[in-house]
């Protein structure tokens, strides 16, 4: 597992408190994971937080599975 | 109770009466205050009367959305965190809507709603993280009652209500609280431009029988503010001598 996916896992177990078994590339936020909407808004907050990038609105909306944040992550790392 | 010690705060209309003694009781309170106004010479002589200690002075014009913007900044950057925000700036522009200029109407929405949601918006970001904050918007009685020749004014105070109640929704889980004080009259240099026919007129409208001291207001906001009122959220708390009753 990449080092990016490592950390997006991390801070989705640490917001979300859900068991890491559950977090898998796969899993979405609100459907698997139990999140709403306001949770959404603030793991976009702490991504942008852990990896110093910014996310804008339009990309954030898109974001919807672990594996689509780490996705937009990987791909906008200089 | 009522304590505010390490707590941060930014009263925006901190030079008027109102604003003024907002900031002086979360200050008397032990909070951390920023000051915010138009007129810094005002804005300074309260942070020297204040003591300079636990007080800023951030200046904005906050008809201008940049300034705005620079506001929150500033303010986080004096503060550290913003812990209570006070939307209290406000402005009238009055005449009865037959006579109202377009930008009678647009300058009184830009202040007093526009420039208040902005702020929120970069308030909550934080309050968010922290799992703590206090919004208090200093709306009116007449956002609630109406007042011919203030459509614009009323209108904004109302937005404001509105505004706090789906607010107040959004954040409530994360310990944030947003309410709003609603004023009815109150001693004030807008008062005292009245004469005593027209404030006879006002006085028998109130069952109190005076008008409101600036320090009422101030006290509504400092419960607000404080941290025994986390479970009252989305209302609005009016203080006009029973003037209205809702």
């Amino acid at each position: 597992m990449s080092d990016v996916a490592e950390r997006v896992k991390k801070i989705v177990v640490e917001h979300l408190g859900v068991e890491e078994a559950k977090v898998t590339e796969n899993a979405s936020f609100i459907d698997d994971l139990g999140a709403d909407s306001l949770d959404t808004v603030e793991l976009v907050m702490a991504f942008e937080e852990e990896f110093g990038c910014e996310i804008p609105d339009d990309a954030a909306e898109k974001i919807l599975t672990v594996k689509d944040a780490i996705d937009f992550i990987e791909s906008h790392q200089s | 109770m009522f304590e505010l010690t390490g707590r941060t705060a930014l009263v925006t209309g901190a030079s008027g009466g109102i604003g003024g003694a907002i900031a002086r009781a979360l200050h008397a309170q032990g909070a951390t205050v920023a000051l915010s106004g138009t007129r810094k010479e005002a804005l300074e002589a309260m942070a020297a009367e204040l003591g300079g200690e636990r007080v800023h002075v951030v200046v904005a014009n906050l008809s201008d959305p940049a300034s705005v913007e620079q506001l929150a900044k500033d303010a986080e950057a004096a503060l550290g965190s913003l812990d209570i925000l006070v939307n209290n700036a406000g402005l009238t522009r009055d005449g009865l809507v037959l006579r109202m200029k377009d930008e009678d109407w647009q300058s009184v929405l830009d202040v007093n709603l526009t420039a208040a949601f902005r702020l929120c918006r970069a308030a909550v970001k934080g309050m968010m993280k922290r799992r703590f904050g206090r919004i208090v918007n200093i709306t009116s009685i007449v956002g609630v009652t109406g007042n011919p020749g203030q459509v614009n004014y009323a209108a904004s105070k109302a937005g404001m209500i509105g505004m706090s109640k789906s607010l107040a929704q959004e954040v409530a889980s994360r310990g944030i609280t947003v309410n709003c004080v609603a004023p009815g009259f109150i001693t004030s240099a807008m008062t005292d431009a009245l004469n005593d026919e027209q404030k006879a007129r006002l006085l028998a409208g109130i069952p109190a029988g005076r008008m409101g001291d600036v320090r009422e207001i101030a006290a509504a906001v400092t419960y607000l503010a404080s941290d025994e009122a986390a479970y009252v959220t989305g209302q609005t708390l009016h203080v006009n001598g029973g003037m209205a009753m809702i």
